[in-house]
């Protein structure tokens, strides 16, 4: 056996004293110290932790570091290595009920202990699934494909063409709704790039996540799922969809559109709001409530169209006061070729930045601009910055959010050079990136310590 | 081997607790005294039933970091409980919501907590690791409990002899609990995430009184640190309870210590009494293997009984089950603590698992009270097809609910032949307990990923032990050898008065009497006169101490300077007076004194002087009061 699981983590001055006393991880030990003898055993320990203890689980559960240097001697009395699994049980099939396929990427909303690095990681198995979540039988028959097992921060476009390729198959062979497991960091990149790669899909495609691990016991992993599944299997909505919590309670989630969705809060469970709109549903274990009527409608045939195009020299700049124009020109010297910038108010830049714009302009770079309100359109006629701006050619890119700006640039550049026919992609909405008009309820914040809000929140849950 | 019968609680012997084999140890919860939470900054120790908002979950079971299922995660999970957290802004962030990771550990409280695990003469574990002890029934709204051990292996001294501890762990408070009716519970989260330290005593006590003894002597030590919190609810008690043949009972949340004999008692009579009824079970041949049981749907017949509870379920379109037990005729209605019977068992069980918080949630065939009707009972034997020797259990509610209770009944039933399952039990007012949970194992520990291990280094050991008080046995002890007399000791151990006592005993004043009851007695004796008076601070002691030692006032003036500060706010040191002072008192009296006709003449002189030293102040000493009424003409 490697020495890497049989010393888990150690290193240094605790490696050396474990492999004087001939100890190993999983180790059924009393260690003698200066200080009195310790049982317990021996487990692995995080990477990133110092090479001075040795972590020990003790009868009653709980684990201490004992310090290496203080051990003078390790008893020996057995081997007992932890294998964390969720117990397994088949998904059981009824005619009745839609078929769902459940794609996993990652992810928390199925994980397990680490030792290695101390931390969770994603696990997937639909009876792992089914042993942990058996309300998901009661709405469709479930079968699940794990293409990846990335964390949310590590998907980027060999994932992105992959999952949509994926998608692709499961349609043309009938499944009547796909979920995704995914982690919530970049679900809405992911759920914006598949918004485009995949079109004029006839099931809905649902993509689902957990903010607190499902390996606590109030995780909202479970709940998240079974609305995710629900919406999979019961709903008309045919469209790429991000259903998480809509407050922090258990109580709904909410379905919101690929394109104008967004993490708001790095740890809330509520985190994912729709901007600039309102979600297309409310859903719960007995029902979906549509919010609205213009959504994609679901449909019996087989058809879509997936087209996974994707430039990669694409990126963001978040614009701040005093940026020199070094940050675009280094940009040009690498060869970006599309650049989505996050601009102040209504999409403006300073003067200092302007020769680089230009710069840019005669290299062919498409530049658009969105802004960092994150609420609100690009309008650069209000002031003569913004005309300026766009006289260097910047493209001012509607109301579309700055990461769905990305990701559609690249998925624009990826299909031409033409900066022309670029822009006709960027600006004609496909998935409602880009909305005509901002309804008065798509921009609602409550500012705490009002009264108004306060009676608001003391009524209704959060 | 279970003749012995247990007697009353004051006719108990220590022998009759060996006889049974009486074991218990301690788990003491204490709160710290700081200022802010744990692992968030909200403040701590600020209480308010008041809320702003609700916020709703539920809790499913996970797997421990051995892979494995908790018995009482399953259990909770069972349950179904909606609950709800009731949340006031200004104690409660997004940590307890569990909305927000944790913040790094609260130094303030780490270091009180690893003060006391010194006092407790325990080792300090070399590195904190951070685990998540699971709790489903809702009480921390992560559905686990951060807490670490960071000391192993102390003692307390106890009679002549030690009583181990054996390991303390800090961890975050829980909720308060407002209500759990049916499926839904409410909880309070002002106190949830406050610093606690658990104290975990070696099952050393042996007579229900030495564990009270234990818990209090626990109790003052950790107050000495001057590092936790007092008043209600600040220091908790967990008891465990074994008997011979018996297990580990763990009796939760014991309000005082003054509860603890009559609880330990029921607790180790419980076990007793259930052994007794296993050894009865086995004379019927009832086993785990020959235990037989029927569960029979009897909702059709719900509206012709008169019971009252069982009308109502009719009227409500509710389903009725009846369990019947082979065999146990009349065992339900066996003793198991004082006034309470097996049946109990099983309505506790039903009551917390399946939901069915409305008493009684059952009635049965052997019992004496009022409820069903002896006709009832005979159609019910007669349909069910039961006899005379089998129990008959009535169960009724929501369809799931009487499901899960009938599961319930069968289990807790069988589980009477095995022995006593492995609980948490609930400490009640009136001396005895309930059922609160399935006893949790090691495997409900999952090390907690978002913390990183914490080191406590030499140095921090050191500077805490540097700061550390004395510990109180000590304190008395250099007390008792100073001359301190016995009833003074324990309060002149108090870390002030010990402090001033020998900053004073025995260079400056040798007379070790004297300054303890200027320090424990007249405390209280001016609380007792001047109860709306002031209260003299330790440093109003110290200057008449310091008087005193340096001859200005005297001992016979000490209590009424004290007196005089307690009514007027003013400290007047009167010194001694000489002997024309007393001289001019007693002319002053002497007229007074010639119309007293003495009972007992030849104290004359005595009280005379008595007198003259009151009026006096008490500002000379008494010899010399006598002298001078001796010396004086004409009285």
């Amino acid at each position: 056996m490697a020495e890497n699981d049989i010393y888990k983590g150690y290193k240094g001055v605790a490696l050396s004293v474990l492999k004087n006393f001939g100890a190993r991880v999983w180790n059924d030990v009393i260690i003698h110290t200066a200080n009195g003898k310790f049982i317990g055993l021996i487990l692995p320990r995080s990477e990133t932790a110092d090479d001075l203890h040795i972590v020990l689980k003790i009868p009653v559960g709980y684990n201490i570091g004992i310090a290496a240097e203080s051990i003078i001697g390790i008893d020996i009395n057995g081997y007992k290595e932890a294998k964390y699994k969720i117990p397994e049980k088949e998904f059981p099939y009824d005619p009745l009920k839609p078929r769902v396929k459940l794609l996993g990427t990652g992810g928390t909303i199925a994980s397990r202990l680490d030792y290695r690095t101390g931390a969770v990681i994603p696990a997937f198995s639909p009876g792992e699934l089914y042993g942990s979540v058996p309300e998901l039988a009661d709405y469709c028959n479930l079968e699940t494909e794990k293409l990846y097992g990335v964390f949310s921060e590590n998907m980027g476009p060999e994932q992105w063409k992959g999952t949509a390729e994926a998608i692709g198959r499961e349609i043309e062979k009938g499944v009547q709704g796909i979920v995704i497991g995914h982690g919530t960091d970049v679900m809405h990149h992911t759920a914006a790039i598949l918004s485009f790669m995949v079109q004029n899909s006839p099931v809905p495609i649902v993509m689902v996540g957990s903010q607190r691990s499902s390996d606590r016991p109030s995780s909202d992993a479970a709940l998240n799922l079974i609305h995710a599944i629900k919406t999979a299997s019961e709903s008309d909505i045919a469209e790429v969809m991000v259903c998480m919590f809509g407050p922090t309670s258990d109580e709904y989630g909410l379905l919101h559109r690929g394109t104008r969705v967004r993490k708001m809060h790095s740890s809330y469970r509520s985190t994912f709001r729709t901007i600039g709109d309102i979600p297309i549903a409310k859903v719960n274990r007995e029902n979906i409530t549509p919010l609205r009527t213009d959504y994609k409608k679901r449909r019996a045939d087989n058809n879509v169209i997936i087209n996974t195009s994707f430039e990669e020299k694409v990126s963001i700049v978040y614009y701040y006061p005093n940026m020199k124009p070094d940050i675009i020109d280094s940009l040009i010297d690498n060869g970006y070729r599309g650049i989505v910038i996050a601009g102040t108010g209504l999409g403006h830049v300073n003067k200092p930045l302007y020769p680089a714009l230009r710069r840019a302009r005669e290299k062919n770079i498409a530049v658009y601009m969105t802004v960092q309100t994150l609420w609100g359109f690009v309008q650069m006629y209000v002031y003569d910055t913004g005309r300026d701006i766009m006289e260097m050619g910047v493209v001012p890119a509607a109301n579309m959010l700055p990461e769905v700006a990305y990701v559609k640039l690249c998925w624009a550049l990826g299909q031409t050079d033409d900066l022309k026919e670029v822009e006709k992609i960027m600006m004609t909405p496909i998935a409602g990136e880009i909305t005509e008009r901002e309804p008065s309820n798509g921009y609602l914040i409550y500012q705490g310590g009002l009264p108004e809000v306060e009676e608001f929140i003391s009524k209704y849950r959060k | 081997m279970y003749e012995f019968e247990f007697k009353p609680f004051n006719k108990m012997t220590r022998a009759d607790y060996e006889t049974v084999g009486f074991k218990s140890g301690l788990e003491i919860h204490q709160q710290l005294l700081t200022e802010k939470k744990l692992f968030c900054r909200c403040p701590a120790g600020k209480y308010s039933t008041e809320y702003d908002a609700e916020i709703l979950r539920h809790m499913r079971p996970t797997l421990s970091e051995l892979g494995e299922y908790d018995g009482t995660a399953l259990m909770e999970f069972k349950t179904r409980k909606n609950i709800t957290y009731r949340i006031k802004r200004e104690t409660v962030c997004t940590y307890e919501m569990d909305d927000t990771p944790p913040f790094l550990i609260n130094d303030e409280a780490l270091d009180a907590a690893l003060s006391i695990g010194l006092l407790y003469d325990c080792n300090l574990v070399d590195e904190l690791h951070i685990i998540r002890k699971q709790y489903l029934d809702g009480s921390i709204p992560t559905g686990f409990q951060r807490t670490a051990i960071f000391a192993l292996n102390g003692k307390v001294p106890y009679k002549g002899r030690e009583i181990n501890v054996m390991q303390m762990s800090i961890e975050e408070d829980s909720c308060r609990e407002v209500s759990d009716k049916g499926h839904d519970r409410i909880y309070l989260t002002d106190r949830l995430g406050m610093p606690l330290i658990e104290t975990v005593t070696a099952p050393e006590m042996f007579e229900p009184i030495e564990v009270a003894e234990v818990a209090s002597i626990c109790s003052r030590l950790v107050r000495s640190s001057g590092r936790v919190r007092r008043g209600i609810g600040a220091a908790r008690q967990d008891v465990n309870v074994s008997v011979t043949g018996g297990t580990r009972i763990e009796i939760k949340g014991v309000p005082r210590i003054g509860l603890i004999p009559l609880l330990t008692y029921n607790e180790a009579r419980r076990q007793w009494n259930l052994l007794r009824l296993r050894a009865e079970l086995h004379r019927r041949k009832i086993t785990s293997e020959t235990f037989s049981s029927r569960i029979v749907d009897i909702t059709r017949y719900l509206s012709r009984f008169a019971y009252l509870p069982l009308k109502e379920a009719a009227e409500k379109g509710q389903k009725a089950s009846c369990v019947i037990l082979k065999g146990y005729a009349g065992l339900l209605h066996w003793e198991t603590q004082t006034g309470t019977y097996f049946a109990r068992e099983i309505s506790d069980r039903i009551r917390v698992i399946a939901c069915l918080t409305d008493l009684p949630n059952i009635v049965h065939s052997d019992s004496k009270g009022e409820n069903l009707s002896a006709p009832d009972w005979s159609f019910l034997n007669k349909t069910l097809e039961a006899t005379s020797d089998d129990t008959l259990v009535l169960v009724w509610g929501d369809e799931n609910d009487v499901k899960t209770a009938c599961s319930e009944i069968i289990i807790r039933a069988k589980e009477a032949t095995i022995g006593i399952p492995s609980e948490t039990r609930q400490a009640l007012e009136d001396g005895t307990n309930g059922f609160e949970r399935i006893l949790p194992g090691a495997e409900r520990m999952y090390p907690d990923t978002d913390l990183p291990p914490i080191r406590v280094t030499l140095d921090r050991k050191k500077r805490l032990e540097q700061n550390l008080p004395e510990k109180f046995w000590e304190t008395e002890k250099k007390l008792s050898d100073a001359g301190v007399p016995a009833d003074l000791i324990r309060e002149m151990s108090n870390p002030a008065k010990s402090a001033l006592f020998f900053e004073f005993f025995p260079n400056r004043i040798s007379d070790a009497k004297l300054i303890s009851k200027i320090l424990a007695n007249y405390p209280k004796r001016l609380k007792k006169k001047f109860r709306s008076g002031i209260q003299p601070e330790t440093e109003i002691y110290k200057i008449i101490l310091e008087n005193l030692a340096d001859g200005k006032i005297i001992p016979s003036t000490v209590f009424t300077i004290l007196a005089n500060y307690s009514i007027n706010g003013e400290l007047i040191l009167t010194g001694p007076l000489d002997n024309s002072a007393i001289e001019d008192k007693i002319r002053e009296k002497a007229d007074e004194f010639r119309e007293i006709i003495f009972r007992n003449p030849e104290k004359k002189t005595e009280v005379i002087s008595g007198k003259i030293l009151a009026g006096l102040n008490f500002r000379v000493a008494f010899s010399r009061v006598i002298q001078s009424v001796e010396g004086f003409k004409g009285i």
